[in-house]
């Protein structure tokens, strides 16, 4: 008989849980996320990068430690695996003052300690032969060549598809209410959708994991949020080629400057603690903006005009009572696993926290996992225009004309592109249209007229698709709908 | 630059990218000067915005009639298509290659393939896109219900769907206002037209909408923050003083379910910066001759791509200016370098195109300026030139007709200024 597990939370987390625990034979895996589609919570807006593993201190976060490196190294693996869009351009943690180099060695030695390969402190003349645009006030930097970025999204899209295709079931939409505990066991999650079963239930729920693990009865932690914002700007503006930190204070590791992945300047984030009930305020503030405009023009003093914004968002940390992961099978709750509190660099120790888990449910639960004879590694990146080239563009008309038809013209996104990913959103259970879904998916409407030509087109798509009118294609899910009925509605009086 | 010898070539005198009036004024001026044309336009339909602007205001000028925006559209896609000119839709211009003075290449993509066109001159008439609501420093939650005026009157007039029944619209300009009565004409509450300059934007038979449809107008105050959870609930206005500070204290909000940002455009010109055009920073679009030729020999530019024009006349009357300097370019190899008078702002003068003028031809100066003012003249020393204005807006286009004997008076240069008559 299988052992069901059902993983509370599709984010970077419970989507790497998921598949790490695919591989197994003897392993009934169900994902179970509350939001439309997967990667909406805390996974959506960070930094996205895959630190190096060098600032956590191991004596006060083992936890952190440990997997940081270890999830930098096994994404270096995984991105290959699953055509998961990265840059590996490394990071300069950049000296402006002579007392910097005494933090910049504390890094340095701690990094040693982590295991991180390849870091060294670098002089001015190569700091600035690796970054000319840097602030002339730097004298110096730690270069760590193995830092990276990914599209953190299109990760959890990726892990999310290749769980799939080995088996994992998906339940999207399914909010959990409850867990079933019956003589300290778990027998299963109540949800808006009725009880799913589960011998082992794993609490991968982000911001929201204090919450899951109160309904199994434990609560000896709590999660409050920690905003960051952040700025991006239009394509064409001059970024640095790696990755820019300052030298960290005891609170902060800094507002970072960066090319993110396609190709845009951004700057952030700065750290606002919220109290625990604001769990879903992701408003950015004017204040907060600020902040990170100051912190960055300390790194790269040319920062182009506001008016060269193309977005600005926030994101929230789930920060954790003492402040390290917590990973655990919880003694009290046979079966229920904690994956609480993976805040930064949560994104960077996803890997490593699902390797974790496999091993907590051999070690500590004591099933013996049986590998499947044919588990599928890989996984094929969707279809992007922007990356082919005319001659790979006409075979692929052949096949279909869709391919050749432009939607999004800022990032150069086809009408095939834009179908390919419906397609793959309904293969993974995606039950409401949303522009968002197909924008991470494919990047339409994140250049920069930020998708004022393109989304009535998506809508169309999405209703087509989908069978609904397009007034309810929604933005980002239920309550999110794009318009209030036909031009008529009101007229006729069909709306209140 | 690479040769595409796998991608099918076709090839032209002149490749027009763009399909709204400028394009086509441009493709059918082009074809009557005997010129092998070659339309393109990304949408399914000919028109450009036009088809989407269902009022009327259209072509008082050019077709000496009061039309609606897809009639315009029709006279001209009529024209055009009657003269010959070969067009397609669904076709997407990816890039622009200069291989030579004489040789360009457009490659596009279609739903029948991709292909490389050469040609000896390109008219570009790509239009303009709208300033959004990152731009103009809104902050808050990123909810459902922002649109740009642009994407709301697409949602509505193409696709048949209403955004919202609550509506707060950013920008009085003749687009905002003609949104708020869009709006209020399909019986949604317009709860408010916010205008960031003490003065509306939009033509005065404009502003008369909203003493029409009872809405209020805010002048001197701005958007600056989007409330809501899926969908926009409440949006935060406040006051600011004449440097446009916001004045502490003075925030309110208003209920609503939708904002419409109407906050201007800019030229869509990233194709054309990417080979070397030059771009006048106040206009945001190309530096121009008085052929409408751009600083690479041999692409003209019109409409909108150009500079942000208010009406569809005078965009169609670039489109055949742009036409005619193709003609030029083609018979001749290029348009002859001459001792060009280069055009200077004065007083009041935000922006001026064309920049360079030969003297041997008359031609349009669009201007736009800088604050409102009434009773001027628009002068150029150099030349003697006076126009008397009743009025003069940052809104509205200033169109002044040079003559070239006047333009000759000139030496080098040329000074346009709006002073008080
Ligand atoms: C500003 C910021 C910057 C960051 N920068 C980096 C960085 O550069 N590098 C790095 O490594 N890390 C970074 N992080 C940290 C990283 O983003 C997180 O550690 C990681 O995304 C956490 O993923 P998760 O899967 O644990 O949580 P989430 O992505 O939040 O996933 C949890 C999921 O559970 C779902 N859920 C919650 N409650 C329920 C319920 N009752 N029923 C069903 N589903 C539920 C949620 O909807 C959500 O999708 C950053 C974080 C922030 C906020
Ligand atoms: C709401 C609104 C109300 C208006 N009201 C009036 C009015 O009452 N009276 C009036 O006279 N004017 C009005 N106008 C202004 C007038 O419509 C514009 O000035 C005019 O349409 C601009 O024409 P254009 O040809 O330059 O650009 P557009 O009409 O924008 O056409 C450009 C075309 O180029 C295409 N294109 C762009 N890039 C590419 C590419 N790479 N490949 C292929 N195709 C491409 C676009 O899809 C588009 O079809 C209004 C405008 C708006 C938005």
């Amino acid at each position: 008989m299988k052992t069901k597990v059902a993983i509370i939370g599709a984010g970077i987390s419970g989507a790497s849980i998921a598949r790490v625990l695919s591989k197994y034979e003897n392993l009934e895996v169900h994902l179970i996320e509350k939001a439309p589609d997967v990667g909406w919570g805390v996974s959506k807006a960070n930094t996205a990068l895959i630190h190096g593993g060098y600032d956590d201190d191991p004596d006060k976060y083992p936890n952190r430690a440990r997997l940081c490196i270890m999830g930098n190294r096994l994404w270096h693996r995984w991105v290959k695996e699953l055509e998961i869009p990265h840059v590996w351009n490394g990071a300069l943690i950049v000296a402006t003052e002579e007392e910097d180099f005494d933090e910049l060695e504390r890094l340095l030695e701690r990094g040693r300690r982590n295991g991180v390969p390849e870091m060294r402190i670098i002089d001015r003349d190569e700091v600035f032969h690796l970054e000319p645009g840097l602030t002339r006030d730097a004298i110096g930097a730690l270069w760590v060549p193995i830092v990276g970025q990914i599209g953190p999204i299109p990760a959890v899209i990726a892990l999310v598809e290749n769980a799939v295709a080995n088996g994992v079931k998906t339940h999207l939409e399914t909010e959990v209410t409850g867990i079933k505990v019956e003589n300290g066991e778990v027998k299963g999650v109540e949800t808006n959708n009725g009880f799913i079963e589960a011998d082992i239930v794993i609490n991968a729920a982000g911001l929201y994991a204090d919450e899951i693990a109160r309904m199994a009865g434990i609560d000896y932690f709590e999660i409050h949020p920690r905003k960051g914002e952040y700025w991006l700007f239009d394509e064409g503006i001059p970024g640095p080629r790696r990755v820019l930190f300052p030298t960290p204070t005891p609170i902060s590791k800094g507002i970072v400057v960066t090319t993110e992945i396609s190709g845009h300047l951004m700057i952030g984030p700065n750290a606002q603690d919220l109290p625990p009930e604001e769990k879903d305020n992701l408003a950015t503030t004017e204040e907060g903006l600020e902040q990170v405009w100051e912190g960055a023009k300390k790194l790269w003093p040319q920062l182009p005009p506001r008016s060269r914004v193309i977005r600005t968002f926030a994101g929230l940390r789930p920060e954790p009572t003492g402040g390290d992961f917590i990973i655990k099978a919880e003694e009290e709750v046979q079966g229920f696993i904690n994956v609480a509190g993976i805040r930064s660099p949560g994104l960077t120790s996803a890997p490593a926290i699902a390797y974790e888990v496999a091993g907590i449910i051999e070690r500590d639960l004591g099933v013996k996992l049986v590998e499947k004879e044919r588990w599928n590694p890989y996984r094929r990146e969707i279809t992007h225009f922007f990356m082919l080239k005319p001659e790979q563009v006409n075979e692929m008309i052949k096949r279909n004309p869709a391919y050749g038809k432009i939607v999004c013209r800022c990032n150069n996104v086809s009408e095939g592109d834009v179908l390919e990913a419906i397609e793959r959103m309904k293969a993974i259970g995606v039950k409401t249209p949303s522009v968002d879904s197909v924008k991470f998916r494919t990047k339409a409407t994140t250049g920069t007229c930020q998708g004022s030509f393109c989304r009535p087109r998506i809508i169309q798509l999405l209703a087509k698709e989908y069978g609904v009118e397009p007034w309810e294609v929604t933005l980002k899910g239920r309550g999110s709908e794009i318009g209030v009925g036909d031009v008529k509605a009101l007229l006729r009086g069909d709306e209140a | 630059m690479e040769p595409m010898p796998q991608i099918p070539m076709l090839s032209y005198d002149v490749v027009v990218i763009g399909g709204g009036p400028a394009g086509m004024a441009a493709a059918a001026k082009a074809k009557e000067l005997g010129l092998n044309v070659l339309l393109l336009d990304e949408n399914d339909y000919l028109g450009g915005i036009l088809p989407q602007c269902i009022h009327p205001g259209f072509g008082i000028h050019y077709f000496k009639e009061e039309l609606t925006g897809p009639e315009f559209a029709a006279r001209l896609a009529k024209r055009m298509i009657e003269n010959g000119v070969e067009y397609r839709t669904s076709a997407r211009v990816l890039e622009i290659r200069n291989y030579s003075d004489l040789e360009k290449v457009v490659i596009f993509t279609s739903p029948s393939g991709v292909y490389q066109v050469w040609a000896k001159a390109i008219i570009y008439a790509a239009g303009a896109r709208e300033r959004h609501a990152f731009e103009i420093g809104i902050v808050g939650d990123r909810v459902a219900g922002i649109y740009t005026a642009g994407e709301a009157q697409t949602l509505m007039d193409i696709y048949g769907v209403l955004p919202g029944k609550e509506i707060v619209i950013v920008g009085s300009g003749d687009v905002g206002l003609i949104m708020a009565r869009r709006f209020a004409l399909e019986g949604a509450k317009v709860k408010a037209v916010v205008e960031l300059m003490p003065y509306p934007g939009g033509l005065a038979r404009n502003v008369m909408i909203l003493r029409d449809f009872n809405i209020p107008l805010y002048l001197g105050h701005r958007v600056v923050e989007v409330r809501g959870k899926g969908r926009v609930q409440r949006v935060k206005i406040v006051k600011v003083d004449e440097n446009l500070n916001e004045v502490p204290g003075s925030e309110f909000w208003i209920e609503a379910d939708t904002l419409v940002i109407s906050a201007g455009l800019i030229p869509s010109v990233k194709k054309l910066k990417k080979i070397g055009v030059e771009i006048d920073p106040s206009t945001g679009g190309p530096v121009v001759n008085d052929r409408l030729e751009t600083s690479v020999p041999g692409i003209f530019v019109a409409g909108n791509s150009l500079l942000i024009n208010d009406l569809v006349d005078y965009v169609a009357e670039q489109g055949e200016l742009a036409a005619e300097g193709a003609k030029e370019f083609i018979e001749k190899g290029g348009i002859e370098s001459r001792k060009w008078v280069k055009v200077e702002k004065g007083a009041n003068v935000r922006l001026v195109a064309p920049h360079y003028l030969s003297g041997d031809r008359d031609l349009y100066l669009y201007l736009r300026v800088s604050r409102p003012m009434e009773n001027v003249e628009v002068r150029i020393p150099e030349t003697g030139k006076k126009v008397r204005l009743p009025v003069v807006k940052p809104a509205e286009m200033v169109r002044v007709k040079l003559r070239a004997e006047e333009i000759r008076k000139a030496q080098e240069r040329l000074t346009v200024e709006v002073v008080g008559a």
